[in-house]
């Protein structure tokens, strides 16, 4: 249950950050998805390559996480969750990518 | 909480908490925090299926990869971020206490979700006239069934969206009345999240 004191609500901080650091975040993540699409239309393949492709996504996940999610002022167990969930999902994608390569 | 002495000692005309060190909070309903929990582990037990699958079929899944729009898939990408940026700005919107502006920002957002929506069928149509269906190769049975089952997310997105723009345009949400905005907007980011590793799995990972 989440209670929320109306004193709380008439402070000037917010939780879900500035407008400006909302479009900040916009233009990163816009530029991030360039940088993934412009290594799909190359053609480039390999460890290195993947590692960069997930790299990048792990970083877009993160921001969508604690920033439009909101997470980053939540209590830890939530950001830790869904980080977690990431870095797993991420890694085993990761030894699936090497299990590949070898077979 | 309030003991009497903090009633005596702190003026009412001041906020009681400090405002460089608010509470943690998790923002909308708790229930949904738990689904969306449960949606994640979904999406995972299929990427991790698909990258393993892949690596007892690298061959197969790198050709009939590049029968892919990848275009299509980065213009989607985009379209489910801007998405969400303007779910952010209805939030904030929100928080501002310009809880009808709030509905136009909810509005962009619909409509780059009904865009992503737009581009998936022309994607599919392609797909079904080039012969792909769930039969046609493991490589097809995955994108078909991983790309729907996200498609059939956004279409439950664009639901909520559209409650949402409803309440905004009422007036609904304000700094005191935050929840229903912020259950709807943690639900969108969860379907845009989760596309963040779908693309370059199945659109770029080779």
């Amino acid at each position: 249950m989440q209670t929320q004191g109306s004193s709380a609500r008439a402070l000037p901080h917010s939780d879900h950050g500035t407008p400006l650091r909302a479009t900040v975040i916009w233009v990163v993540l816009i530029a991030a998805t360039i940088v993934t699409w412009s290594v799909g239309e190359s053609g480039a393949t390999g460890p290195a390559i993947v590692g960069l492709l997930f790299s990048i996504a792990f970083g877009k996940g993160a921001l969508i996480i604690l920033d439009y999610m909101a997470l980053r002022r939540a209590p830890l167990m939530w950001p830790m969750l869904a980080l977690g969930w990431m870095t797993l999902v991420c890694a085993l994608i990761g030894i699936a990518y090497w299990k590949g390569l070898a077979a | 909480m309030n003991t009497c002495a903090q009633t005596l000692v702190s003026p009412p005309a001041l906020p009681a908490v400090a405002s460089d060190s608010p509470a943690r909070r998790l923002p909308g309903d708790l229930a949904i925090w738990f689904f969306i929990l449960a949606e994640l582990l979904a999406f995972g037990a299929f990427f991790i299926a698909y990258a393993f699958a892949r690596a007892n079929n690298v061959e197969l899944f790198n050709e009939q990869q590049l029968a892919l729009d990848r275009n299509a898939g980065a213009l989607n990408t985009i379209l489910l971020l801007t998405s969400s940026y303007f779910v952010v700005r209805a939030v904030q919107a929100a928080e501002a206490g310009q809880g009808r502006r709030a509905a136009t920002w909810i509005a962009g957002g619909f409509a780059c979700g009904a865009g992503f929506i737009v581009v998936k069928l022309f994607e599919y149509t392609a797909k079904f006239a080039a012969g792909v269906s769930l039969s046609s190769s493991t490589f097809h049975m995955f994108y078909l069934v991983l790309t729907f089952f996200h498609f059939m997310h956004v279409i439950l997105g664009l639901v909520i969206l559209a409650a949402l723009w409803n309440g905004a345009r009422k007036g609904r949400y304000s700094p005191g009345n935050m929840n229903g905005i912020e259950t709807g907007a943690a639900y969108w980011h969860m379907v845009d999240l989760v596309w963040l590793i779908l693309f370059p799995l199945v659109y770029v990972m080779r």
